[in-house]
């Protein structure tokens, strides 16, 4: 397939998922505000009353209807969207699980935020990363093009029979949702043919099944089983969608993670959402003075890429994780992932708490971060705070 | 690449001043991100909004500390504020809306938004809307992005008579924003 040049709109992160959205078609879609996600769920209902988007959209009265809305509606068959936040996550909790346990295809996005208390409206992945265990696939988008091109990728990689799970697309509150950047969008015919119609449905009359039912213990123990099972195969569903993607697109997609200026790096800095984009800055800063540094970014949180994340830690001779969420007693919880699959390698690996609150991280906060690790001056772990 | 730093009150539309300019720029096939510091803000209270342009991808998304060009929306935050000219650079430049002259230590361009906006009905709960006017100013003294890319923005930004009216002022603005010289 050739490259299909899209149109250049200026678009803020929340606007750019609700364009993506109105493209995949959804046919039903639960609304309920919470900064910084709600002008994404204004903007739908806006594609809707002007007749550009045609679906149903539900008003709930709280988030955690949100999710069951989103579930029942996905079990009779149309494609389904929603959207939060922070303690809007947190109330949605037990339908998250709900979803993820009957493995149903949809797609939610968050636009990340820290939890309270204390109160905070500002970025963080406290939320985000609390969801790990919910049997969702879980993206993080770095820049506001890449939330719309995860947005689109989501629906395909839920709705693949090989998978069958719920995505949570994960960029950062404010940081992304409020920023305006330029942004590539494709043709409505182009995302036609990536994303085609939902054709199945979870409920079908002719052949009926229980939803919900209890399980016994041998019965649920084999459903975990088969969810972990899936989910290892998302990890090659996930990297052939975006091969798709990228040769529509033409925009390089690089799997569930990237490795930026790594191939003779000695010392890497690994990270995860927006500030991705400052830790490039970094990196070249550094890189111009004569340090060998690299970048890994995680992109897919969920699966987490385990293979790859090892192959890149394999003879540096220092690792620095910076992490917006953290696991009280324990430590940084990306840098957690990141040292359960360093298991049996000898390079020591630092954490950078840092951003929490939505607190501003510059990119020379990270190069003297990284910095202080090539010159063996970097605590084992670090607060910028 | 360019940092621009926007300064303004609450209800004077910092914010969208910020994001018009960042369409513009991209209608002229520049890379561009504008973002607001958000917060507890309201009407009335200090806002400042950040705009980077440049001919590729723009990866920093860390507000403004080293803007090239400082736009003063409010005159009285001259007077008040300690954030306007913080992190200000030798070569940064200054384009306020204000009726007189101004000496500072930076080259410094002045342009009586007030009166344009005003004048021309741009009057939104008895404040003259002088974020558009301002940017009619700043795109006359940083040369890009052009005139015609900022009136395109500003109609796909507003309607009917405001749009009329925005792209009226940036013109005025655009042809009268002078530069203040300071005597050695």
């Amino acid at each position: 397939m050739l490259v299909q040049k899209g149109k250049v709109l200026a678009l803020v992160g929340n606007h750019a998922v609700a364009y993506a959205v109105k493209q995949a078609k959804p046919q039903v879609l639960a609304v309920f505000p919470i900064t910084p996600q709600t002008t994404m769920l204004e903007k739908l209902s806006e594609y809707i009353d002007k007749g550009e988007l045609r679906a149903e959209l539900i008003k709930v009265e709280s988030e955690h209807s949100a999710m069951a809305a989103i579930f029942g509606a996905a079990l009779a068959g149309p494609r389904v969207f929603t959207a939060t936040a922070s303690q809007g996550l947190l109330y949605m909790t037990e339908m998250i699980y709900w979803v993820g346990g009957q493995r149903v295809p949809l797609v939610a996005a968050v636009a990340t935020r820290a939890i309270a208390s204390p109160w905070s409206i500002w970025d963080d992945h406290q939320d985000f990363v609390s969801k790990r265990d919910a049997i969702w696939v879980q993206m993080m988008a770095e820049n506001v093009q890449d939330a719309y091109d995860i947005t689109l990728m989501a629906f395909r990689i839920s709705e693949d029979p090989r998978v069958m799970m719920p995505v949570m697309m994960g960029f950062d509150g404010f940081i992304l949702t409020h920023t305006m950047e330029r942004v590539e969008v494709l043709p409505d015919s182009v995302v036609d043919e990536f994303i085609p119609p939902r054709e199945f449905k979870l409920i079908d009359f002719d052949n009926p099944l229980g939803i919900g039912a209890v399980a016994t213990p041998d019965n649920y123990a084999k459903y975990r089983k088969k969810a972990m099972e899936a989910m290892e195969r998302a990890k090659s569903v996930i990297k052939e969608v975006m091969a798709n993607f990228e040769e529509i697109t033409g925009r390089k997609q690089y799997g569930l993670t990237e490795c930026y200026m790594c191939e003779d790096a000695d010392y890497l800095l690994v990270g995860m959402g927006a500030w991705v984009g400052d830790m490039r800055v970094a990196v070249s800063r550094l890189r111009e003075r004569g340090k060998k540094v690299g970048l890994l970014k995680i992109r897919v949180f969920r699966p987490f890429p385990r293979e790859e994340v090892r192959e890149a830690l394999k003879g540096r001779k220092g690792v620095v994780v910076f992490d917006r969420a953290y696991s009280f007693g324990s430590g940084g919880v990306l840098s957690l992932e990141v040292k359960a699959n360093a298991y049996g390698l000898t390079t020591p690996i630092h954490t950078v708490v840092a951003g929490l609150g939505g607190k501003d991280v510059r990119p020379r906060d990270i190069e003297g971060a990284l910095e202080d690790l090539t010159e063996g001056k970097l605590e084992e772990e670090r607060w910028l705070a | 690449m360019l940092e621009i730093r926007f300064h303004g009150r609450g209800g004077q539309g910092v914010v969208t001043a910020s994001n018009l300019l960042a369409e513009a720029c991209g209608l002229d096939n520049l890379y561009s991100s504008a973002f607001p510091i958000y917060g507890a803000e309201r009407r009335g209270a200090e806002i400042e909004a950040y705009c980077r342009i440049s001919d590729s991808p723009i990866r920093v998304t860390s507000p403004v500390e080293e803007p090239d060009y400082v736009v003063v929306i409010d005159p009285s935050l001259l007077r008040i504020s300690k954030a306007v000219f913080r992190g200000m650079k030798t070569t940064s430049k200054v384009v306020a809306n204000y009726s007189g002259e101004l000496q500072l230590k930076w080259r410094t361009f002045t342009i009586n938004a007030n009166k344009i906006a005003t004048e021309l009905g741009l009057v939104k709960s008895g404040w003259p809307m002088v974020n558009v006017v301002m940017l009619g100013a700043l795109v006359r003294v940083m040369g890009i992005p052009s005139l015609e890319a900022l009136k395109r923005a500003i109609e796909e930004e507003f309607e009917g008579r405001v749009a009329e009216l925005n792209a009226k002022a940036v013109e005025v603005a655009y042809k009268e924003v002078k530069e203040n010289y300071v005597l050695a």
